[in-house]
């Protein structure tokens, strides 16, 4: 059983847990994901470690609740336990090669929290890392304290524009490359779309651009292929060769068509959530 | 006085279209009537040649002869003298080209159901005796099993009767391997499968689920941080193949190993009393001729499929699966296409499967495995009309292990290279065995492999120092 040790809501979605996991916490790396079920009904989904404390023993998730799954995460509190938690999964994404040099790092809604350990990681091996990070309004806004000390640049955008810029991560990042910043390597993890859109822009300048695929997984080892993506033409699997890509290479919209095919049935299993648990009146 | 009836004892089954619409089991079993008469058709011959065709050589005509006799549970010690996991092998095993190959009374009739027997017996057991469970002193001595699937079971349980202080790590939430993600409920049922678990658990086994070796610790960080002193792999071939056609990312199309996973393992098949959801359209399409194949085109029917489609590029009689499940399979309903071989998958607009086009084949020359190479017919090209497709063309062994441990040597195709009769590895204290070795194979071999590697590993251990 995986005691959760602390619970924090960083927005009306999206909420944070750090878990007692010691044999994952030794050996994780940015990059890397967990996969969890919370009891035994339960199916088994993939999150990104968003932070980790080695001594301590923990590691810590962020999630924002879409589906079924995540919507229970979210009721649990301090002191309860996942039945299962295995990791680290998925290759390390590989930062040591950037130390000292400039990156980008940009993170879409929730990416923000994914994208933050390797911005935490890039900062601490010296690179120059100017983080982007977008939201859909200023109430969604996590991690800003957490990116600003990661990073020697934080540029927050917002697509209402209520926290005074308005805009998407790629009009920032575009004007931060015509603004003549050469960066070495651009990291962008949130939605499909945003990843597409920003891997489409950094083509044009043949910037080195890394994606993090988040694809519908079940056993996340390599055995069953449900996570598999295509890039640069070769079927690759996000669990083991994965979950970072070469942005310019998936097909984004595979990838997207993939994602929706459970649509009718996650929406089911909430409609029966939520009626057992009385939402729905 | 021997039966001399040339046929078995039939065995109740569950009807096919009835059973077509459940995971239950199908197979119900012998009754002790049924057993003793079954047995009696046992001539007892002097030369045994079913004992050869057994891969662990389980001593059939003594065990068969307490059944005749009534002895049920001395036929049950007979058969465990060679076999760990009586109950499964009984169910499972393809005893057509294994013991009842051989069988004399197999010349003129039906061999003696050897199979079915064995089975009885494990079932009686479990039923009417409690598993004698001695824990053997401890000699200080720890082992590491890689891998909770018949090998790593049997390897576990008899290092543990040894002495041993035994501890698996299983990747999955749940041990059993593909006895209980592979194998379906209606064939295995998972109560039969989590006994035997728990029989290993008994002789002081410590099964550590949600532990990725290769990932949380290496192979080399279990021996020298961990303080095990020898390490069995037993991590099956759990890499699945996919046919590299045009569409096989299309929404619809599964690997047998997901397909499988989310119906046995994870309980697709009670959504949404479970969580984990599975597609089953009106047409389904299973590509292959094995066990999984079979599995996999069964489950489909009993989850509403109107018209399931065996796809396979050779001809019925060259198909591997095992012949009680192609026998039930057609009975089931499941429609066979043989020598019929995919070119691509076709899809709608939005992504999904809407049609399979393939070809006609025909045998050829024999190729290096000794069977007819399948040749397409050209211009027979035709669509079959599906939304659902499971490539089910084979597993090989996951990498992981591999990638992650220097040292240890495999074959091209991943396999570990491993001696036939001790299991040893390139690597010292290292030791392999099952379907990580051989490439997809039976649970009777595996369970072998296992008891073998245990006899090496407690050899290899007296001798060091």
């Amino acid at each position: 059983m995986y005691k959760i040790i602390r619970k924090e809501v960083l927005n009306p979605s999206v909420k944070l847990m750090e878990i007692e996991a010691p044999y994952i916490a030794r050996k994780v790396e940015p990059g890397q994901f967990i996969i969890l079920r919370i009891d035994e009904n339960g199916e088994r989904i993939p999150l990104t470690v968003a932070d980790y404390n080695r001594e301590k023993g923990t590691v810590t998730i962020i999630f924002q609740e879409v589906g079924k799954t995540t919507k229970k995460l979210g009721t649990l509190k301090e002191g309860d336990a996942l039945l299962d938690f295995v990791g680290p999964l998925g290759a390390a994404t590989e930062l040591e090669a950037y130390a000292g040099k400039k990156v980008a790092v940009i993170g879409g809604g929730l990416g923000s929290a994914i994208a933050y350990p390797q911005a935490k990681k890039l900062h601490s091996l010296g690179a120059e890392v100017h983080c982007i990070a977008g939201f859909r309004n200023k109430d969604l806004i996590i991690l800003e304290k957490e990116m600003a000390e990661a990073s020697t640049k934080l540029f927050i955008t917002t697509d209402d524009g209520s926290n005074g810029v308005k805009g998407f991560v790629t009009d920032v990042l575009k004007r931060l490359i015509d603004e003549g910043n050469k960066y070495d390597l651009v990291i962008a993890i949130g939605p499909l779309i945003m990843m597409k859109m920003v891997s489409k822009l950094t083509k044009e300048y043949g910037i080195k651009t890394l994606v993090s695929m988040n694809p519908i997984m079940i056993d996340g080892t390599g055995m069953c292929g449900g996570c598999r993506v295509t890039v640069g033409g070769k079927i690759k699997f996000a669990c083991v060769d994965g979950p970072d890509f070469d942005g310019h290479e998936v097909d984004f919209d595979e990838a997207i068509r993939r994602q929706l095919m459970y649509k009718t049935e996650e929406k089911l299993s909430q409609e029966k959530h939520a009626c057992r648990i009385g939402l729905n009146g | 006085m021997p039966n001399m009836s040339l046929e078995k004892i039939k065995m109740p089954e569950q009807a096919p279209d009835v059973r077509n619409k459940n995971f239950k089991e199908v197979a119900l079993g012998y009754t002790e009537e049924m057993a003793i008469e079954e047995a009696k058709r046992c001539l007892s011959c002097k030369h045994k040649p079913c004992v050869g065709g057994c891969p662990v050589n389980v001593k059939i005509p003594e065990f068969i002869k307490f059944v005749s006799e009534g002895k049920f549970e001395e036929a049950y010690h007979k058969i465990r003298e060679t076999n760990s996991l009586p109950a499964i092998c009984g169910r499972v095993c393809p005893q057509e080209s294994q013991c009842e190959k051989y069988c004399v009374r197999g010349r003129k009739g039906e061999p003696v159901a050897i199979g079915r027997l064995e089975r009885f017996v494990a079932d009686w057991y479990m039923a009417n005796r409690k598993a004698e469970v001695e824990r053997v002193p401890g000699n200080g001595r720890k082992v590491a099993v890689i891998g909770s699937g018949p090998a790593g079971l049997t390897c576990a349980g008899d290092l543990a009767k040894m002495g041993y202080d035994v501890t698996i790590f299983e990747a999955f939430h749940t041990a059993g391997g593909v006895l209980m993600y592979g194998i379906p409920e209606f064939r295995l049922p998972k109560e039969l499968v989590q006994k035997e678990i728990d029989n290993v658990r008994q002789l002081g086994v410590e099964i550590k689920t949600n532990m990725v070796i290769g990932r949380v610790l290496s192979l080399d960080e279990l021996m020298e941080d961990e303080g095990f002193d020898a390490v069995f792999i037993g991590t099956g071939a759990g890499l699945p193949s996919f046919m590299g056609i045009p569409g096989e990312n299309l929404n619809g199309v599964y690997s047998a190993n997901e397909f499988l996973t989310r119906i046995n393992l994870m309980k697709a098949y009670k959504f949404p009393e479970y969580d984990t959801p599975i597609k089953v359209g009106r047409n389904v399409a299973v590509v292959g001729g094995g066990n999984v194949a079979m599995d996999a085109a069964r489950s489909a029917k009993r989850l509403g499929a109107e018209n399931v489609y065996i796809v396979y590029r050779r001809s019925e009689e060259e198909m591997p699966a095992r012949l009680e499940e192609v026998h039930h399979a057609k009975e089931e309903g499941i429609i066979f296409k043989n020598l019929t071989n995919p070119v691509r998958i076709t899809g709608t607009e939005d992504g999904w499967v809407n049609g399979m086009e393939c070809i006609r084949m025909e045998l050829g020359e024999p190729d290096s495995s000794g069977r007819r190479r399948p040749v397409p017919v050209a211009g027979s090209e035709h669509v079959i009309d599906v939304d659902t497709v499971v490539i089910a063309i084979g597993q090989t062994p996951n990498p992981l292990i591999k990638s992650t441990t220097p040292g240890l040597k495999t074959q091209k195709w991943g396999g570990i290279i491993a001696d036939e009769e001790t299991g040893a590895t390139s690597k010292e204290g290292v030791f392999a065995g099952g379907d990580a070795v051989t490439g997809a194979a039976t649970v009777i071999l595996a369970m072998g492999a296992g008891k073998k590697a245990a006899v090496a590993i407690d050899n290899y251990l007296k001798n060091k120092r």
